[in-house]
C-alpha cells in the first residue's frame, strides 16, 4: 500500500471507506509508484486485462445463442454467423481474441524470460503467471471443441488421448473424462461448462498475479531494486495508464485486422466440416499457440515417455526460478545469457514450424534437435551461464545512467554488491 | 512437556473422531461429484451392436460405429491370411499371433476397433508400408493382421469382444 494513509475527501467517501476500504484500494493503484523506465514489453498485462475481459463478454453473448448438444452444436454456430444479429463479429472476435491473448501472454511471458522478471523476489507472480496459462491453454481447447466441426472432434480425441498413455488407469481415465466411450454428446456438454467456469478462475488469478505484484512493485528494464517512491517512479496515473492505452490501440488495431479481413486466417478450414467419428482429417493440427508443444509430442517415438516431454515442457517453467543461478535479472547486463536467450526464442519459433508440419523426414528431425535444445537451455543453459558468465556492470539507479549518459564503471555496481 | 504428549486425554479423542467423521463424509460427497463424469446409463446402453456381414466381398472391410468408435470388418482373402501368418513374432513391437486375433475356423473375417493405440485418430486402409492401415495423424504402420509394426503407437489395433450369431451375423459387444 501507499506511504501515506489515504483519506477521502467527502464526508460520504470517508464513511464508506470506513467500512469498506475500497476508496483507498483505488488510490494505492492510482498512485502506485512505478518504475519510469518501463518500456513497451510492459504494457502487455494491461494488453492481457484487455483480451480476458474481451473474451469474458463475448463469451457471454455467445452462449446466448449457442447450444451444447452434438447433433445442434455445429448449426448453432452457423446460426450464430448468419441469422444472429451481429453474431458474425461477436463470434470472430472471439475466436481471432483467442488468439490474440496468447499472442500477448507469449509476449508477456518472454519479457520476463529477457528481463529476468521471474527471480527473486517475484518468483510467485511468475508462477501464478503459469497457472493463469496452463487455464487460457485448457479453454482455449475446450473452446475449441465447441464448434463441433472436424477438428474440433479429433483435437479433442487426439488431446483427451493423451491421458490414456498413463499406466494401469489410462484407459479409465480418458472414459472418466469422456463421459462414454469415445468423444461424444457428454464430452461436448461438460467442455461447454468448463469452458464457461474456466475464464473465471483465470480472472480470480488476475487478481492474485497483480496483489503479489504489487507487494515487491514491478520489475525494470536494467533489472535493480529501486526506492519507492523515488526520483526512479512515477505514480501508475497517468503515467503507466496513457501509454498502456496507447499500446492497447495499436493492439487493437492489429486484432481488428484480423476480425474484419481475415478471419479465418488463424483457424483451419477443416472445422468448417461436422464432426464425424468414421474419418479422421488426413491432416491434423492443433491451433498455433499449442505447436511447438504438439511437436515435442511428436518428436518422441514413444507414447508415454512424448506425453511426459510434452507437460514437462511445460512444468519445467514452474522451477525456472531456482533453475537460474544469475543474480542479474535483466539480459541487458548478459552478454552470454542474452544469446543464449535468443537462440531460445529461435528454438521456440521452430518448434512451432515443425509442429505444423508432417512429423516425417527433415521435419522429425528438426523437432527432435529442437526438444533436446528447450530442455537443454532450462536444465543446463540456465545454471551453467549464470555461474560462469561476468556480467556487465549495473547502475547504481535508474536515474544515474540517464542523466550521466550511460553506465559508467564509477557509477555502477558490481555484481558481487548487493543486487 | 512429554508428560503431557503421551496423555490422551477426551479432547483428542474428539478430535480424531471428529476429523475422521468430516473424512468419510467429504469422500461420501465427493464420489458422486466424481463419479457422474462416467459414462451415464444411456451411454452403457449403447453396449452391443448386431451387424450383417453377407454383403462382404473377399479381400473387402467396412467401418460400422459402435459406442461411438469405429469396427473395421474385413474379410481378408486367403493370401492376406498366409502373409499376416508367414510374420515372425520378433518382428513385432507387440508380438500376438494372427490366429490369436480372430476366431477359429473363421480365419478370414477380422473384427477390429479401428482407432489407433496411439492417440485415437482413425487409421486410413490399404495404406503403410504392411499392406494394413496408416494412421495419418501421427504415422503409424500396422499390418493385414492390424498388428502395430511402425510408429509411435503402442500396441495392436485392439479387438473387441464379438461373437457369430449366424454365418452371416455378428454382434460386437
Amino acid at each position: 500500500m501507499s506511504e501515506h494513509e489515504y483519506v477521502p475527501k467527502s464526508k460520504a467517501g470517508k464513511w464508506f471507506n470506513d467500512r469498506l476500504p475500497l476508496l483507498t484500494l483505488g488510490a494505492h493503484l492510482t498512485d502506485y509508484p512505478t518504475p519510469k523506465n518501463l518500456n513497451y514489453w510492459w504494457t502487455f498485462g494491461g494488453i492481457l486485462t484487455f483480451c480476458l475481459i474481451t473474451q469474458i463478454v463475448t463469451g457471454i453473448v455467445l452462449a446466448m445463442h449457442y447450444v451444447a448438444h452434438a447433433d445442434l452444436a455445429f448449426a448453432s454456430v452457423e446460426h450464430i454467423m448468419r441469422d444472429v444479429n451481429y453474431g458474425w463479429l461477436i463470434r470472430y472476435i472471439h475466436s481471432n481474441g483467442a488468439s490474440m491473448f496468447f499472442l500477448a501472454v507469449y509476449i508477456h511471458i518472454f519479457r520476463s524470460l529477457f528481463y529476468g522478471s521471474y527471480k527473486s523476489p517475484r518468483e510467485v507472480i511468475w508462477i501464478i503467471g503459469l497457472m493463469i496459462y496452463l487455464l487460457m491453454m485448457a479453454a482455449a481447447f475446450m473452446g475449441y471443441v465447441l464448434p463441433w466441426g472436424q477438428m474440433s472432434f479429433w483435437g479433442a480425441t487426439v488431446i483427451t488421448n493423451l491421458f490414456s498413455a498413463i499406466p494401469l488407469v489410462g484407459d479409465s481415465i480418458t472414459t472418466w473424462l469422456w463421459g462414454a466411450y469415445s468423444v461424444d454428446n457428454p464430452t461436448l456438454n461438460r467442455f461447454f461448462s468448463l469452458h464457461y467456469l474456466i475464464p473465471f478462475l483465470i480472472l480470480g488469478l488476475v487478481v492474485l498475479h497483480i496483489w503479489a505484484l504489487h507487494v515487491p512493485g514491478n520489475n525494470n528494464p536494467v533489472g535493480i531494486d529501486i526506492k519507492k517512491p523515488s526520483k526512479d517512479t512515477v505514480p501508475f496515473h497517468p503515467y503507466i495508464t496513457i501509454k498502456d492505452a496507447f499500446a492497447l490501440l495499436v493492439f487493437m488495431i492489429i486484432f481488428a485486422g484480423f476480425v474484419f479481413f481475415t478471419p479465418n486466417v488463424l483457424g483451419h478450414s477443416d472445422n468448417y466440416i461436422p464432426a464425424n467419428p468414421l474419418v479422421t482429417p488426413a491432416h491434423i493440427v492443433p491451433e498455433w499457440y499449442l505447436l511447438p508443444f504438439y511437436a515435442i509430442l511428436r518428436s518422441v517415438p514413444d507414447k508415454l515417455g512424448g506425453v511426459i516431454l510434452m507437460f514437462g515442457a511445460i512444468f519445467i517453467l514452474f522451477v525456472l526460478p531456482w533453475l537460474d543461478t544469475s543474480k542479474v535479472r535483466s539480459a541487458i547486463f548478459r552478454p552470454i545469457y542474452r544469446q543464449f536467450y535468443w537462440i531460445f526464442v529461435l528454438d521456440v519459433l521452430m518448434l512451432g514450424y515443425v509442429g505444423a508440419m508432417p512429423a516425417e523426414g527433415i521435419y522429425l528431425v528438426l523437432a527432435r534437435v529442437g526438444t533436446i535444445y528447450y530442455f537443454a537451455h532450462f536444465i543446463i543453459v540456465m545454471p551453467v551461464v549464470g555461474l560462469l558468465e561476468k556480467t556487465d556492470p549495473i547502475p547504481m539507479s535508474i536515474s544515474e545512467p540517464v542523466l550521466t549518459g550511460g553506465a559508467e564503471p564509477s557509477l555502477a555496481r558490481k555484481v558481487n554488491d548487493k543486487v | 512437556m512429554s508428560k503431557e504428549e503421551k496423555k490422551v486425554n477426551r479432547r483428542d479423542f474428539l478430535f480424531t473422531a471428529s476429523y475422521t467423521i468430516g473424512a468419510v463424509g467429504v469422500g461420501a460427497v465427493i464420489w458422486p461429484m466424481i463419479d457422474q463424469m462416467n459414462p451415464d446409463k444411456a451411454q452403457q446402453a449403447l453396449a452391443t451392436t448386431e451387424v450383417d456381414i453377407s454383403s462382404i466381398e473377399p479381400g473387402k472391410s467396412i467401418t460400422v460405429l459402435w459406442r461411438g468408435k469405429p469396427i473395421f470388418i474385413k474379410k481378408r482373402t486367403s493370401e492376406e491370411i498366409a502373409e499376416a501368418r508367414a510374420v515372425k513374432l520378433d518382428d513385432l513391437p507387440d508380438p500376438q499371433k494372427d490366429e490369436d486375433r480372430v476366431k477359429d475356423g473363421k480365419d478370414e473375417w477380422l473384427v477390429m476397433l479401428g482407432v489407433c493405440t496411439h492417440l485415437g485418430c482413425v487409421p486410413l486402409k490399404d495404406k503403410g508400408d504392411f499392406n494394413g492401415w496408416f494412421c495419418p495423424c501421427h504415422g503409424s504402420h500396422y499390418d493385414v493382421s492390424g498388428r502395430i509394426r511402425k510408429g509411435p503407437a503402442p500396441t495392436n489395433m485392439e479387438i473387441p469382444k464379438f461373437e457369430f450369431v449366424d454365418s452371416n451375423t455378428i454382434k460386437i459387444g
